[in-house]
Protein backbone atom coordinates (compact mmCIF):
# COMPACT_ATOMS: atom_id res chain seq x y z
CA UNK A 1 0.00 0.00 0.00
CA UNK A 2 1.70 3.55 -1.01
CA UNK A 3 1.15 6.93 0.51
CA UNK A 4 -1.48 8.16 -2.14
CA UNK A 5 -3.83 4.22 -1.33
CA UNK A 6 -3.28 5.21 2.40
CA UNK A 7 -4.57 9.09 1.96
CA UNK A 8 -7.71 7.62 0.32
CA UNK A 9 -8.29 5.68 3.35
CA UNK A 10 -8.02 8.49 5.50
CA UNK A 11 -9.99 10.56 3.63
CA UNK A 12 -13.01 7.93 3.56
CA UNK A 13 -13.19 7.76 7.03
CA UNK A 14 -13.09 11.36 7.88
CA UNK A 15 -15.62 12.10 5.21
CA UNK A 16 -17.67 9.71 6.79
CA UNK A 17 -17.31 12.07 9.85
CA UNK A 18 -17.89 15.27 8.04
CA UNK A 19 -19.41 14.24 5.06
CA UNK A 20 -20.39 17.80 4.26
CA UNK A 21 -16.59 19.32 3.67
CA UNK A 22 -14.60 18.50 0.56
CA UNK A 23 -11.45 17.11 1.76
CA UNK A 24 -9.61 17.94 -1.80
CA UNK A 25 -10.05 21.50 -0.62
CA UNK A 26 -8.43 21.49 2.90
CA UNK A 27 -5.19 22.40 3.99
CA UNK A 28 -3.39 18.62 4.52
CA UNK A 29 -0.99 20.68 6.94
CA UNK A 30 -4.12 22.45 8.86
CA UNK A 31 -5.64 20.70 12.34
CA UNK A 32 -8.39 18.22 11.46
CA UNK A 33 -10.02 18.95 14.71
CA UNK A 34 -10.42 22.88 13.91
CA UNK A 35 -10.83 22.32 9.50
CA UNK A 36 -13.47 19.90 10.16
CA UNK A 37 -14.81 20.54 13.56
CA UNK A 38 -14.64 17.22 14.67
CA UNK A 39 -15.06 16.73 18.92
CA UNK A 40 -13.40 14.41 20.79
CA UNK A 41 -15.57 11.36 19.92
CA UNK A 42 -15.29 11.95 16.15
CA UNK A 43 -11.91 11.87 16.59
CA UNK A 44 -12.06 8.32 18.44
CA UNK A 45 -14.07 7.24 15.54
CA UNK A 46 -11.72 8.13 13.24
CA UNK A 47 -8.53 6.53 15.20
CA UNK A 48 -11.11 3.02 15.51
CA UNK A 49 -12.00 3.33 11.33
CA UNK A 50 -8.23 3.16 10.73
CA UNK A 51 -7.70 0.77 12.89
CA UNK A 52 -10.51 -2.22 11.11
CA UNK A 53 -9.58 -0.72 7.79
CA UNK A 54 -5.50 -0.75 8.33
CA UNK A 55 -5.34 -2.91 11.24
CA UNK A 56 -2.88 0.16 12.74
CA UNK A 57 -3.81 0.12 16.22
CA UNK A 58 -2.57 4.06 17.08
CA UNK A 59 -2.23 4.72 20.80
CA UNK A 60 -3.25 7.49 22.54
CA UNK A 61 0.17 9.05 22.99
CA UNK A 62 0.48 9.64 19.48
CA UNK A 63 -2.38 11.20 18.75
CA UNK A 64 -0.84 14.37 18.32
CA UNK A 65 1.06 12.81 15.41
CA UNK A 66 -2.26 12.57 13.30
CA UNK A 67 -3.93 16.67 14.01
CA UNK A 68 -3.48 16.62 10.39
CA UNK A 69 -4.01 14.92 7.29
CA UNK A 70 -0.09 15.37 5.88
CA UNK A 71 0.51 13.95 9.28
CA UNK A 72 -1.82 11.05 9.43
CA UNK A 73 -1.00 9.91 6.32
CA UNK A 74 3.15 9.94 6.92
CA UNK A 75 2.08 8.19 10.49
CA UNK A 76 0.18 5.45 8.75
CA UNK A 77 2.93 5.05 6.15
CA UNK A 78 5.59 4.90 8.71
CA UNK A 79 3.72 1.74 10.78
CA UNK A 80 2.51 -0.26 8.19
CA UNK A 81 6.08 0.10 6.60
CA UNK A 82 7.30 -1.08 10.31
CA UNK A 83 4.67 -4.04 10.41
CA UNK A 84 5.72 -5.51 7.12
CA UNK A 85 9.96 -5.18 8.25
CA UNK B 1 -50.07 11.89 25.17
CA UNK B 2 -46.21 11.24 25.77
CA UNK B 3 -44.59 14.13 26.20
CA UNK B 4 -42.25 13.98 23.37
CA UNK B 5 -40.03 17.17 24.04
CA UNK B 6 -40.36 20.50 26.36
CA UNK B 7 -42.07 22.62 24.10
CA UNK B 8 -44.67 20.20 23.17
CA UNK B 9 -48.09 20.78 24.98
CA UNK B 10 -50.04 19.05 22.48
CA UNK B 11 -49.97 16.79 19.98
CA UNK B 12 -52.23 15.03 16.53
CA UNK B 13 -53.23 11.87 16.96
CA UNK B 14 -52.99 10.86 12.72
CA UNK B 15 -52.82 6.92 13.14
CA UNK B 16 -53.22 4.27 14.90
CA UNK B 17 -51.53 1.37 14.01
CA UNK B 18 -54.17 -0.81 16.79
CA UNK B 19 -57.42 -1.96 17.00
CA UNK B 20 -59.34 -2.60 20.06
CA UNK B 21 -58.51 -6.43 20.92
CA UNK B 22 -55.14 -6.05 19.41
CA UNK B 23 -52.23 -7.66 21.94
CA UNK B 24 -49.18 -5.46 22.17
CA UNK B 25 -45.99 -6.02 23.89
CA UNK B 26 -43.36 -3.44 25.20
CA UNK B 27 -41.59 -1.58 22.29
CA UNK B 28 -44.75 -2.03 19.47
CA UNK B 29 -45.36 1.26 17.73
CA UNK B 30 -49.06 1.75 18.46
CA UNK B 31 -49.62 4.86 16.86
CA UNK B 32 -48.12 8.01 15.37
CA UNK B 33 -48.27 11.76 16.39
CA UNK B 34 -47.83 14.54 14.84
CA UNK B 35 -45.56 17.35 16.61
CA UNK B 36 -43.65 20.20 16.25
CA UNK B 37 -40.57 17.88 15.32
CA UNK B 38 -42.81 16.13 12.92
CA UNK B 39 -43.93 12.47 12.83
CA UNK B 40 -43.48 10.28 16.01
CA UNK B 41 -43.92 7.10 16.12
CA UNK B 42 -45.24 6.13 19.81
CA UNK B 43 -44.11 2.83 21.89
CA UNK B 44 -46.03 1.57 24.58
CA UNK B 45 -44.46 0.74 27.67
CA UNK B 46 -46.39 -1.93 28.87
CA UNK B 47 -47.18 -6.09 27.56
CA UNK B 48 -51.30 -6.97 27.57
CA UNK B 49 -54.93 -6.40 25.16
CA UNK B 50 -55.83 -3.09 23.84
CA UNK B 51 -59.04 -2.75 25.70
CA UNK B 52 -60.38 0.77 24.66
CA UNK B 53 -59.19 3.02 22.15
CA UNK B 54 -60.24 7.20 23.49
CA UNK B 55 -58.97 9.40 21.14
CA UNK B 56 -59.92 9.30 17.50
CA UNK B 57 -57.95 10.27 14.51
CA UNK B 58 -57.05 13.79 13.64
CA UNK B 59 -57.86 14.47 17.50
CA UNK B 60 -55.37 17.10 18.68
CA UNK B 61 -54.51 15.59 22.18
CA UNK B 62 -52.65 17.39 25.40
CA UNK B 63 -49.85 15.57 26.90
CA UNK B 64 -50.70 13.78 29.68
CA UNK B 65 -54.50 12.58 28.48
CA UNK B 66 -54.84 8.92 28.06
CA UNK B 67 -54.65 7.42 24.34
CA UNK B 68 -56.14 4.10 24.84
CA UNK B 69 -56.47 1.48 27.67
CA UNK B 70 -54.61 -1.15 28.26
CA UNK B 71 -55.59 -4.46 29.85
CA UNK B 72 -52.03 -5.71 31.00
CA UNK B 73 -50.74 -9.56 31.05
CA UNK B 74 -50.27 -9.38 35.17
CA UNK B 75 -54.04 -8.18 35.54
CA UNK B 76 -55.22 -11.08 33.04
CA UNK B 77 -53.21 -13.65 34.89
CA UNK B 78 -54.45 -12.32 38.36
CA UNK B 79 -57.55 -11.92 37.20
CA UNK B 80 -59.54 -8.46 38.02
CA UNK B 81 -60.67 -9.25 41.76
CA UNK B 82 -57.01 -9.85 42.46
CA UNK B 83 -56.38 -6.74 40.68
CA UNK B 84 -57.01 -4.52 43.84
CA UNK B 85 -56.97 -1.18 44.22
CA UNK B 86 -59.19 -0.40 41.76
CA UNK B 87 -56.85 0.59 38.77
CA UNK B 88 -57.91 -2.28 36.15
CA UNK B 89 -56.33 -1.18 33.22
CA UNK B 90 -53.23 1.06 32.67
CA UNK B 91 -53.83 4.29 30.25
CA UNK B 92 -50.45 4.43 28.54
CA UNK B 93 -49.48 8.23 28.82
CA UNK B 94 -45.84 9.50 29.11
CA UNK B 95 -43.98 6.58 30.22
CA UNK B 96 -43.05 7.11 33.99
CA UNK B 97 -40.15 4.73 33.49
CA UNK B 98 -38.06 3.17 30.99
CA UNK B 99 -34.93 1.12 31.48
CA UNK B 100 -33.68 0.20 27.94
CA UNK B 101 -34.61 1.05 24.46
CA UNK B 102 -36.26 -2.16 23.28
CA UNK B 103 -35.16 -3.94 20.85
CA UNK B 104 -37.08 -3.86 17.47
CA UNK B 105 -39.62 -6.74 17.45
CA UNK B 106 -38.51 -9.50 14.51
CA UNK B 107 -40.77 -9.21 11.93
CA UNK B 108 -44.16 -11.70 12.33
CA UNK B 109 -44.54 -14.45 9.69
CA UNK B 110 -46.70 -12.83 6.77
CA UNK B 111 -49.78 -14.91 5.65
CA UNK B 112 -48.99 -15.87 1.93
CA UNK B 113 -51.39 -14.43 -0.17
CA UNK B 114 -52.87 -11.83 2.40
CA UNK B 115 -55.25 -9.43 0.92
CA UNK B 116 -55.09 -6.73 3.19
CA UNK B 117 -52.60 -4.18 2.40
CA UNK B 118 -50.05 -3.87 5.31
CA UNK B 119 -49.85 -0.95 7.14
CA UNK B 120 -47.61 1.84 6.82
CA UNK B 121 -47.14 4.53 9.44
CA UNK B 122 -46.60 8.26 7.86
CA UNK B 123 -43.09 8.40 8.71
CA UNK B 124 -42.25 5.46 7.20
CA UNK B 125 -43.65 5.99 4.27
CA UNK B 126 -41.92 9.58 4.15
CA UNK B 127 -38.88 7.81 4.34
CA UNK B 128 -39.74 5.68 1.82
CA UNK B 129 -40.75 8.01 -0.97
CA UNK B 130 -37.75 10.27 -0.23
CA UNK B 131 -35.42 7.39 -1.36
CA UNK B 132 -37.55 5.61 -3.76
CA UNK B 133 -38.56 2.22 -1.95
CA UNK B 134 -41.24 0.22 -2.80
CA UNK B 135 -43.09 -0.64 0.17
CA UNK B 136 -45.44 -3.39 -0.91
CA UNK B 137 -41.95 -5.42 -1.23
CA UNK B 138 -41.38 -4.94 2.91
CA UNK B 139 -42.42 -6.91 5.57
CA UNK B 140 -43.64 -4.80 8.17
CA UNK B 141 -42.22 -4.92 12.21
CA UNK B 142 -45.08 -3.29 13.70
CA UNK B 143 -48.25 -4.64 15.15
CA UNK B 144 -50.32 -6.85 12.60
CA UNK B 145 -47.05 -6.52 10.28
CA UNK B 146 -47.11 -2.66 10.08
CA UNK B 147 -44.22 -1.31 8.12
CA UNK B 148 -42.77 1.64 10.89
CA UNK B 149 -39.74 3.77 10.36
CA UNK B 150 -37.15 1.09 11.56
CA UNK B 151 -37.97 -1.18 9.21
CA UNK B 152 -37.25 1.60 6.17
CA UNK B 153 -34.47 2.15 8.02
CA UNK B 154 -32.87 -1.21 8.27
CA UNK B 155 -33.65 -1.37 4.60
CA UNK B 156 -31.61 1.57 3.69
CA UNK B 157 -29.17 0.23 6.05
CA UNK B 158 -28.77 -2.73 3.15
CA UNK B 159 -29.22 -0.48 0.31
CA UNK B 160 -26.95 2.79 0.42
CA UNK B 161 -23.51 3.39 0.61
CA UNK B 162 -21.99 4.00 3.98
CA UNK B 163 -20.85 7.51 3.06
CA UNK B 164 -24.17 8.66 2.31
CA UNK B 165 -25.93 6.90 5.13
CA UNK B 166 -24.56 9.49 7.34
CA UNK B 167 -25.52 11.93 5.42
CA UNK B 168 -28.96 12.10 6.91
CA UNK B 169 -31.21 13.91 4.77
CA UNK B 170 -34.54 13.66 6.83
CA UNK B 171 -32.74 15.68 9.52
CA UNK B 172 -34.77 18.77 9.53
CA UNK B 173 -32.23 21.54 11.15
CA UNK B 174 -34.91 24.48 10.51
CA UNK B 175 -37.37 22.41 12.01
CA UNK B 176 -34.57 21.37 15.16
CA UNK B 177 -34.19 25.44 15.49
CA UNK B 178 -37.48 26.12 15.57
CA UNK B 179 -37.82 23.36 18.55
CA UNK B 180 -34.81 24.73 20.53
CA UNK B 181 -36.07 27.58 20.00
CA UNK B 182 -39.66 27.21 21.74
CA UNK B 183 -37.99 25.31 24.71
CA UNK B 184 -35.29 27.54 25.38
CA UNK B 185 -37.62 30.52 25.44
CA UNK B 186 -40.21 28.53 27.49
CA UNK B 187 -37.70 27.24 29.91
CA UNK B 188 -36.11 31.60 30.12
CA UNK B 189 -40.01 32.66 30.55
CA UNK B 190 -40.65 30.03 33.51
CA UNK B 191 -37.89 28.76 34.82
CA UNK B 192 -36.23 30.74 37.57
CA UNK B 193 -32.76 29.51 37.04
CA UNK B 194 -29.61 30.12 39.69
CA UNK B 195 -26.53 28.69 38.55
CA UNK B 196 -23.03 27.75 40.44
CA UNK B 197 -19.88 27.28 39.53
CA UNK B 198 -17.12 24.69 40.76
CA UNK B 199 -13.19 24.27 39.43
CA UNK B 200 -12.20 20.47 39.88
CA UNK B 201 -8.72 18.88 39.54
CA UNK B 202 -9.73 16.08 36.93
CA UNK B 203 -5.93 14.99 36.85
CA UNK B 204 -6.76 11.51 38.53
CA UNK B 205 -8.90 10.99 35.58
CA UNK B 206 -6.98 11.58 32.76
CA UNK B 207 -3.70 9.90 34.03
CA UNK B 208 -6.69 6.51 34.69
CA UNK B 209 -8.10 6.79 31.50
CA UNK B 210 -4.01 6.79 29.99
CA UNK B 211 -3.73 4.07 31.91
CA UNK B 212 -6.87 1.65 30.92
CA UNK B 213 -6.72 2.77 27.30
CA UNK B 214 -2.91 2.19 26.46
CA UNK B 215 -3.96 -1.65 26.58
CA UNK B 216 -7.54 -1.52 24.84
CA UNK B 217 -8.27 -1.50 20.59
CA UNK B 218 -9.83 2.18 19.66
CA UNK B 219 -13.30 0.18 19.81
CA UNK B 220 -13.18 -0.52 23.39
CA UNK B 221 -11.48 3.30 24.65
CA UNK B 222 -13.22 5.60 27.07
CA UNK B 223 -13.24 9.42 26.82
CA UNK B 224 -13.24 11.57 29.54
CA UNK B 225 -17.16 12.05 28.78
CA UNK B 226 -18.36 8.83 30.14
CA UNK B 227 -16.81 9.52 33.38
CA UNK B 228 -18.15 12.85 33.65
CA UNK B 229 -21.55 11.48 32.95
CA UNK B 230 -21.53 8.80 35.31
CA UNK B 231 -20.46 10.92 38.17
CA UNK B 232 -23.54 13.31 37.03
CA UNK B 233 -25.75 10.04 37.42
CA UNK B 234 -24.16 9.08 40.58
CA UNK B 235 -25.17 12.52 41.65
CA UNK B 236 -28.04 12.59 41.08
CA UNK B 237 -29.36 9.50 42.28
CA UNK B 238 -27.84 11.11 45.71
CA UNK B 239 -29.36 14.22 44.91
CA UNK B 240 -33.10 13.56 44.20
CA UNK B 241 -34.27 17.74 43.95
CA UNK B 242 -31.98 17.78 40.62
CA UNK B 243 -33.43 14.61 39.21
CA UNK B 244 -37.01 14.78 37.75
CA UNK B 245 -39.82 16.90 36.42
CA UNK B 246 -41.55 20.01 37.14
CA UNK B 247 -45.34 19.39 36.09
CA UNK B 248 -48.62 21.39 36.86
CA UNK B 249 -46.93 23.65 39.66
CA UNK B 250 -45.00 21.35 41.11
CA UNK B 251 -41.81 18.85 41.29
CA UNK B 252 -42.23 15.07 40.90
CA UNK B 253 -38.71 13.44 41.58
CA UNK B 254 -37.89 10.62 39.35
CA UNK B 255 -37.12 7.18 40.37
CA UNK B 256 -34.32 6.60 37.62
CA UNK B 257 -31.69 8.49 36.22
CA UNK B 258 -32.00 9.06 32.67
CA UNK B 259 -29.45 11.28 31.59
CA UNK B 260 -29.84 13.38 28.80
CA UNK B 261 -26.68 14.05 26.31
CA UNK B 262 -26.68 16.98 24.90
CA UNK B 263 -25.01 16.65 21.29
CA UNK B 264 -24.20 18.71 19.28
CA UNK B 265 -24.79 18.12 15.19
CA UNK B 266 -23.11 19.49 12.21
CA UNK B 267 -24.43 22.47 10.10
CA UNK B 268 -25.92 23.99 13.60
CA UNK B 269 -28.52 21.70 15.43
CA UNK B 270 -28.89 20.39 19.19
CA UNK B 271 -30.53 17.33 20.55
CA UNK B 272 -30.55 15.64 24.28
CA UNK B 273 -31.86 12.30 24.17
CA UNK B 274 -31.94 10.41 27.15
CA UNK B 275 -29.38 7.68 28.53
CA UNK B 276 -31.68 5.50 30.44
CA UNK B 277 -30.33 4.81 33.69
CA UNK B 278 -27.13 6.03 32.95
CA UNK B 279 -26.25 5.67 36.76
CA UNK B 280 -26.66 1.62 36.99
CA UNK B 281 -24.43 0.96 34.01
CA UNK B 282 -20.65 0.22 33.99
CA UNK B 283 -18.62 2.72 32.46
CA UNK B 284 -17.59 0.28 29.69
CA UNK B 285 -21.36 -0.32 28.72
CA UNK B 286 -21.85 3.81 29.06
CA UNK B 287 -19.24 4.49 26.73
CA UNK B 288 -20.61 2.02 23.87
CA UNK B 289 -23.89 3.17 24.67
CA UNK B 290 -22.87 7.43 24.49
CA UNK B 291 -21.19 6.03 20.86
CA UNK B 292 -23.71 4.33 19.48
CA UNK B 293 -26.45 7.44 21.06
CA UNK B 294 -24.12 10.38 19.42
CA UNK B 295 -24.02 8.10 16.19
CA UNK B 296 -27.80 7.45 16.02
CA UNK B 297 -28.45 10.99 17.08
CA UNK B 298 -26.13 12.97 14.35
CA UNK B 299 -28.30 10.71 11.77
CA UNK B 300 -30.99 11.73 12.87
CA UNK B 301 -32.40 8.54 14.72
CA UNK B 302 -33.70 8.99 17.92
CA UNK B 303 -36.02 7.24 19.56
CA UNK B 304 -39.31 8.55 20.95
CA UNK B 305 -38.44 7.08 24.46
CA UNK B 306 -34.82 9.02 24.09
CA UNK B 307 -36.53 12.51 23.17
CA UNK B 308 -39.01 12.32 26.06
CA UNK B 309 -37.36 10.66 28.99
CA UNK B 310 -34.33 12.82 29.97
CA UNK B 311 -34.49 13.74 33.90
CA UNK B 312 -31.45 15.73 33.82
CA UNK B 313 -29.33 16.84 31.48
CA UNK B 314 -25.32 17.24 31.01
CA UNK B 315 -23.92 19.66 28.12
CA UNK B 316 -20.03 19.39 27.55
CA UNK B 317 -18.09 21.19 25.50
CA UNK B 318 -15.28 19.02 24.55
CA UNK B 319 -11.70 19.62 24.20
CA UNK B 320 -11.69 23.23 22.48
CA UNK B 321 -13.93 26.05 23.13
CA UNK B 322 -14.07 27.84 26.41
CA UNK B 323 -13.58 27.12 29.89
CA UNK B 324 -16.88 27.68 31.03
CA UNK B 325 -20.78 26.89 29.92
CA UNK B 326 -23.76 27.31 31.78
CA UNK B 327 -26.59 25.38 30.34
CA UNK B 328 -30.34 26.48 29.87
CA UNK B 329 -32.64 23.47 31.73
CA UNK B 330 -34.16 21.58 29.31
CA UNK B 331 -38.22 22.19 30.19
CA UNK B 332 -39.73 20.13 32.28
CA UNK B 333 -36.90 18.77 33.56
CA UNK B 334 -35.02 20.99 36.66
CA UNK B 335 -31.09 20.81 36.43
CA UNK B 336 -28.45 21.28 33.76
CA UNK B 337 -24.49 20.74 34.54
CA UNK B 338 -22.35 21.62 32.18
CA UNK B 339 -18.65 21.08 31.64
CA UNK B 340 -16.16 23.44 29.89
CA UNK B 341 -12.82 22.14 28.49
CA UNK B 342 -10.30 21.02 30.31
CA UNK B 343 -7.29 23.35 30.86
CA UNK B 344 -3.54 23.30 32.55
CA UNK B 345 -3.88 25.40 35.83
CA UNK B 346 -1.16 26.08 38.81
CA UNK B 347 -3.43 24.44 41.36
CA UNK B 348 -2.16 23.70 45.11
CA UNK B 349 -1.87 19.61 46.08
CA UNK B 350 -0.52 19.17 49.63
CA UNK B 351 0.62 22.10 50.11
CA UNK B 352 2.65 22.90 46.96
CA UNK B 353 1.81 24.66 43.56
CA UNK B 354 1.64 22.25 40.07
CA UNK B 355 0.51 21.95 37.17
CA UNK B 356 -3.21 20.45 37.13
CA UNK B 357 -5.54 19.58 34.75
CA UNK B 358 -8.88 21.64 35.33
CA UNK B 359 -12.40 21.36 34.49
CA UNK B 360 -14.87 24.30 35.58
CA UNK B 361 -18.34 22.06 36.42
CA UNK B 362 -21.65 24.10 36.11
CA UNK B 363 -25.11 23.70 37.21
CA UNK B 364 -28.34 25.85 36.11
CA UNK B 365 -30.82 24.85 38.62
CA UNK B 366 -34.80 25.54 38.89
CA UNK B 367 -35.24 27.69 42.27
CA UNK B 368 -38.49 26.77 42.74
CA UNK B 369 -37.99 23.26 43.44
CA UNK B 370 -34.35 23.29 45.26
CA UNK B 371 -31.61 26.41 46.73
CA UNK B 372 -27.70 27.68 46.25
CA UNK B 373 -27.33 25.33 49.00
CA UNK B 374 -28.28 21.87 47.81
CA UNK B 375 -27.12 22.79 44.28
CA UNK B 376 -23.51 23.63 46.06
CA UNK B 377 -23.31 19.83 47.60
CA UNK B 378 -24.54 18.65 44.29
CA UNK B 379 -21.92 19.98 42.08
CA UNK B 380 -19.04 18.96 45.14
CA UNK B 381 -20.67 15.51 44.81
CA UNK B 382 -19.55 15.36 41.45
CA UNK B 383 -16.35 16.86 41.72
CA UNK B 384 -15.51 14.19 44.57
CA UNK B 385 -16.92 11.35 42.53
CA UNK B 386 -14.06 12.18 39.73
CA UNK B 387 -11.54 11.94 42.41
CA UNK B 388 -11.63 8.60 42.58
CA UNK B 389 -12.25 7.43 38.77
CA UNK B 390 -12.13 3.94 39.50
CA UNK B 391 -15.18 3.59 41.50
CA UNK B 392 -16.99 5.17 39.30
Amino acid sequence: MNDLDIRKVVQEALSNIAPEVDLAGIDPAGDLREVLDIDSMDFLNFITAIHHRLGVNISELDYPKLVTLDGAVAYIAARLGSIKK
Amino acid sequence: MPSLGADMEAGTLVEWLIKTGDRVKRGDVVAVVETQKGAIEIEIFEAGKIEQILVGLNTKVPVGMPLARIRTDLEETLGPAAAAPPAPAVAFAAPPVMPAPVAPPSPPPVAPGAAVRARRSPAARRLAEAHRIDLSKLTGSGPAGAIIYADIERRLGEAVAPAEKKRAPWLDLDAMRTAIAAAMARSKREIPHYYLEHQVDVTACEQWLAQNNATRPPDNRLLIGALTIKSVALAARRFPAFNGLYRDGKFEPARAVHLGVAIAIRGGGLAAPALHDADQIPLDELMARMRDLVQRTRAGRIRSSEMSDPTITVTSLGERGVETLYGIIYPPQVAIVGFGRIVTRPWVVEGAIGPRSVISITLSADHRVSDGHAGALFLAEIGRLLQEPDKL
